[in-house]
């Protein structure tokens, strides 16, 4: 009895040795949720303090924002192919799809970029007015988001070169980032419909 | 070079700074000096800097937290003194720049720093334990949390000697918090403080979560969980939701400051209101994540010496739940001032009065598990009988101001700082307090003197009564707080007594502090000596491994089989630990220096941000990735423990067994 006990222990113990790691990182992203949420609430809050400075309608461009949206939602399925060639351990692969997510990921970073830039250079930067500081933080919050997550990209991408087979380890870390990317994508798609077609309608 | 950071921002006009400086400055080099003396810093760095072991962390937070507690608590006696002379025409010892940062300061550090790094430390020794886990979920981010938690409480001290701390309060209230009314930087101080410490705390919540769901023994169910475990699910629960909250308040607070923008500014559209709307948020909350793991504790500390099973488990199980729940939709109770109208605060009132319900419902189960026990008075059984009386009358005033037509009687006078010291010093405070004195002698070994502990509990209780009951009267004779100097003559005796009952506390902590000293020092008679492992008869799996437990807590994991898992293998003849194998070696987390690295260098961080010396602020946050970096490439994170090895600490705690059996 005593052995038999021992024994299933031991197995119990195996196997919810990984398993924490990822569930961990999806309570964790729920709480970066609550950031988000709170930041929506902020703008919910501070959208019409145009403090007699621009509106939304006359700052956004749907033109780059549609580019925007469309280089991450594409990043999510590069992501999602690099996924599968995990779980088919085809490493190369692995780094290529990787490799396309990071490009498409830096494209949206460098847009946003723009975008912010060009808004300052017209004197609305967030010190401008109520709105503008709202806007400006929860949308950078986000990018700071895309572009920790495309520091993670790297370190993977380097991380994998040079081994043999994708270990335990590295399949969690793979799918912590996939949670990570998919996650910043679907913040973006509230982003989008409720920062900027609300403003424009 | 070295941003707006001078020499003339060292206070050396102030000599009770510079007397503090002294102060400090010659007991941390008699410490440094006696470490280095005795050869110990190899030994600190090894064993516990760079400890992952939930139990060494746990010790670490409990210092942490009385370190904490005496820097707090010269804060309040220096308050008190003040208000105790400052009377009629005479300005008092502290000027109002002084006393502003003196209570900015005793609120920040006696929440964030004493009661949620006890609580840390609490949740650390025990939750693993408790439900037969050999560690936490995550211990390297253990060991960083509790990093980040001391570097925050070590960037408010260096406040205290370069530059100065915030002068809002405990909060940082905008517009007075914001840049135009505060350009120093006190205020950046609190903020890095708070950002650092939450980031800390956050983990901590998330860490416990996922320990107490995902790594429970075989067979523990939801409802064979030890209540304790349960409290620190529900307060892990309330951190994960509310902790962001604060981040968010804090960090809108300081893009306002650094970037000029208008979050809660007077002009460009700022709202003061939304800043107190999300601080709020995570306040209110907060308390319940710290009072939650105090009923834990009195809900083993009843039991365990009314020689009776818990009463109640499943309401006590609900209530606290219920409570952690209800503790979300009662936030605007802290501004019924705001203006929300009748129907708001109608239903905010109402909302903070049903919380009494659950609240009510765990006092009758403690009542109802002392009647026709077999109480027996030790000095943990003080504190909590103390508890409970103490907690009903601040619960009642508590009641009192959740009617908006008294509290706009009552907002902001000496009535409520009453009544939130009557719930967190009676509460939180007595409830860890209680749970130091239950759990000492596992986690050394020895027990706690007993007489020096009741001596304690004693001036404890008398002095808060006496410091904090003349502030209800206080409170009504229309005294608002945070006052430097008053000229009402009804006031001054009343501030005289509670005076004297900062005195009798400070008592009170002599007491503690002789306590534990006089513990050390009589730690080897046998009378002290905790050789079973279970020196209170108790209930919960914690009591089944020795004092102090192995490194890996249990050598074999043990199948839980009712509540009270030990209690039912004790009386049915079972043997918890399987002494005697056959044991299998033991997957066991490596220590880390990169929780102390990422701490360091975000005190760094913060120290930089705060003075406005960007270049090293950028090395600081550069570094902080490139640690994070490095750990997670590293692949030599873990060991086995031999068979052997374990077998060997597992026949000597059975030799011990056997040979106090025998006696």
């Amino acid at each position: 009895m005593a052995q038999d006990t021992t024994l299933n222990d031991a197995h119990a113990e195996h196997e919810h040795h990984e398993l924490p790691t990822v569930f961990g990182f999806w309570v964790y992203l729920m709480t970066d949720c609550i950031i988000f949420g709170s930041l929506f609430a902020v703008f919910a809050v501070l959208h019409d303090q145009f403090n007699g400075g621009p509106t939304g309608k006359e700052l956004f461009e749907i033109s780059g924002l549609a580019l925007e949206t469309a280089l991450l939602l594409i990043s999510s399925i590069t992501y999602g192919f690099g996924m599968i060639a995990a779980h088919k351990g085809q490493i190369k692969s692995v780094q290529m799809w990787l490799g396309l997510t990071f490009l498409l990921g830096l494209g949206f970073v460098f847009l946003e970029v723009r975008e912010f830039a060009g808004m300052i250079a017209e004197g609305a930067g967030p010190d401008r007015s109520a709105f503008l500081s709202a806007f400006f933080t929860l949308v950078s919050t986000h990018g700071l988001h895309v572009s920790c997550g495309l520091v993670w990209i790297i370190t993977l991408i380097v991380q994998l070169s040079g081994v043999s087979a994708i270990s335990e380890r590295m399949m969690n870390k793979l799918t912590m980032l996939s949670l990570f990317w998919h996650f910043l994508d679907i913040v973006w798609i509230c982003v989008f419909t409720y920062v900027y077609l609300a403003s424009m309608i | 070079m070295l941003g707006r950071l001078s020499f003339a921002d060292i206070p050396l006009d102030v000599p009770i700074l510079v007397g503090t400086f002294m102060g400090v400055a010659i007991v941390g080099i008699a410490v440094l000096g006696l470490i280095t003396y005795y050869g110990k810093w190899g030994y600190l760095w090894k064993e516990w800097f760079t400890s992952v072991d939930h139990k060494r962390l746990a010790v670490m937070y409990i210092v942490l937290a009385l370190v904490a507690l005496f820097r707090g608590f010269a804060d309040a006696i220096m308050m008190r003194s003040q208000l105790a002379l400052a009377y009629a025409g005479n300005p008092g010892y502290l000027p109002p720049h002084h006393y502003d940062q003196i209570f900015s300061a005793h609120g920040t550090i006696m929440i964030f720093f004493l009661a949620m790094a006890f609580m840390t430390g609490l949740f650390n020794f025990i939750v693993p334990l408790q439900i037969g886990a050999r560690d936490v979920a995550f211990p390297f981010l253990n060991n960083l949390s509790f990093w980040m938690t001391a570097v925050a409480f070590i960037l408010v001290n260096i406040s205290l000697f370069i530059g100065e701390f915030s002068q809002c309060g405990w909060l940082a209230y905008p517009p007075l918090s914001e840049m135009q009314f505060s350009p120093g930087v006190g205020v950046d101080y609190y903020i890095w403080a708070i950002q650092i410490s939450g980031v800390g705390t956050l983990l901590t919540g998330v860490n416990f979560f996922v320990t107490i769901v995902k790594m429970r023994a075989p067979g523990m169910t939801w409802m064979k969980m030890p209540v304790f475990t349960w409290t620190a699910l529900c307060s892990s629960v309330l951190i994960m939701v509310s902790f962001p909250v604060l981040t968010v308040a804090v960090a809108l607070l300081g893009l306002d400051r650094y970037f000029g923008m208008h979050f809660f500014t007077n002009d460009g559209g700022g709202n003061q209101m939304l800043y107190l709307n999300l601080i709020w948020a995570w306040g209110h909350p907060e308390v319940y994540i710290l009072i939650i793991p105090a009923f834990g504790v009195f809900s083993e500390v009843v039991p365990a010496f009314s020689g009776k099973p818990l009463f109640g488990y499943a309401t006590m199980v609900y209530a606290t739940c219920a409570i952690m729940v209800l503790s979300f939709v009662v936030w605007v109770h802290h501004f019924f001032t705001m203006g929300a109208g009748a129907d708001v605060n109608a239903f905010f009132g109402i909302m903070t009065m049903i919380i009494s319900i659950p609240t009510g419902v765990k006092l009758f189960n403690w009542l109802f598990t002392m009647y026709k026990g077999r109480v027996q008075f030790h000095a943990t059984m003080y504190w909590a009988v103390g508890f409970m009386i103490t907690f009903t009358i601040g619960g009642m005033t508590g009641v009192m101001m959740a009617i908006p037509a008294a509290d706009f009687v009552l907002h902001n006078s000496l009535f409520l700082i009453a009544h939130f010291h009557n719930v967190i010093i009676g509460g939180v405070y007595f409830g860890y307090i209680c749970g130091m004195n239950f759990w000492f002698p596992k986690v050394f070994g020895f027990k706690l003197n007993e007489t020096w502990g009741k001596r304690a509990f004693w001036f404890w209780f008398v002095g808060f009564y006496v410091a904090f009951m003349p502030l209800y009267v206080l409170g009504f004779e229309g005294m608002t707080r945070r006052l430097n100097h008053y000229d009402n003559p009804e006031w001054y005796p009343w501030l005289l007594v509670a005076e004297v009952g900062a005195v009798l506390i400070l008592f009170g902590i002599v007491c503690q502090l002789t306590q534990l000293y006089v513990s050390v020092r009589d730690r080897n008679l046998v009378e002290n000596r905790d050789l079973t492992g279970d020196p209170w008869n108790g209930r919960s799996l914690e009591w089944s491994t020795s004092s102090p437990p192995p490194p890996y807590n249990f050598a074999i994991v043990p199948h839980v089989h009712e509540l009270d898992a030990y209690w039912h293998d004790k009386e049915n003849g079972i043997d918890t630990r399987h002494a005697g194998g056959p044991y299998q070696p033991i997957h066991m987390p490596k220590n880390t220096v990169g929780g102390i690295a990422v701490g360091v260098l975000s005190l760094v961080l913060g120290f930089a941000a705060v003075w406005y010396i960007w270049w090293l602020a950028v090395i600081a946050l550069v570094g902080i990735f490139a640690t994070v970096i490095a750990r997670s490439a590293n692949q030599d994170v873990d060991y086995y423990i031999p068979a052997e090895e374990v077998a060997r600490i597992e026949n000597e705690h059975t030799r011990k067994l056997m040979a106090q059996a025998a006696e």
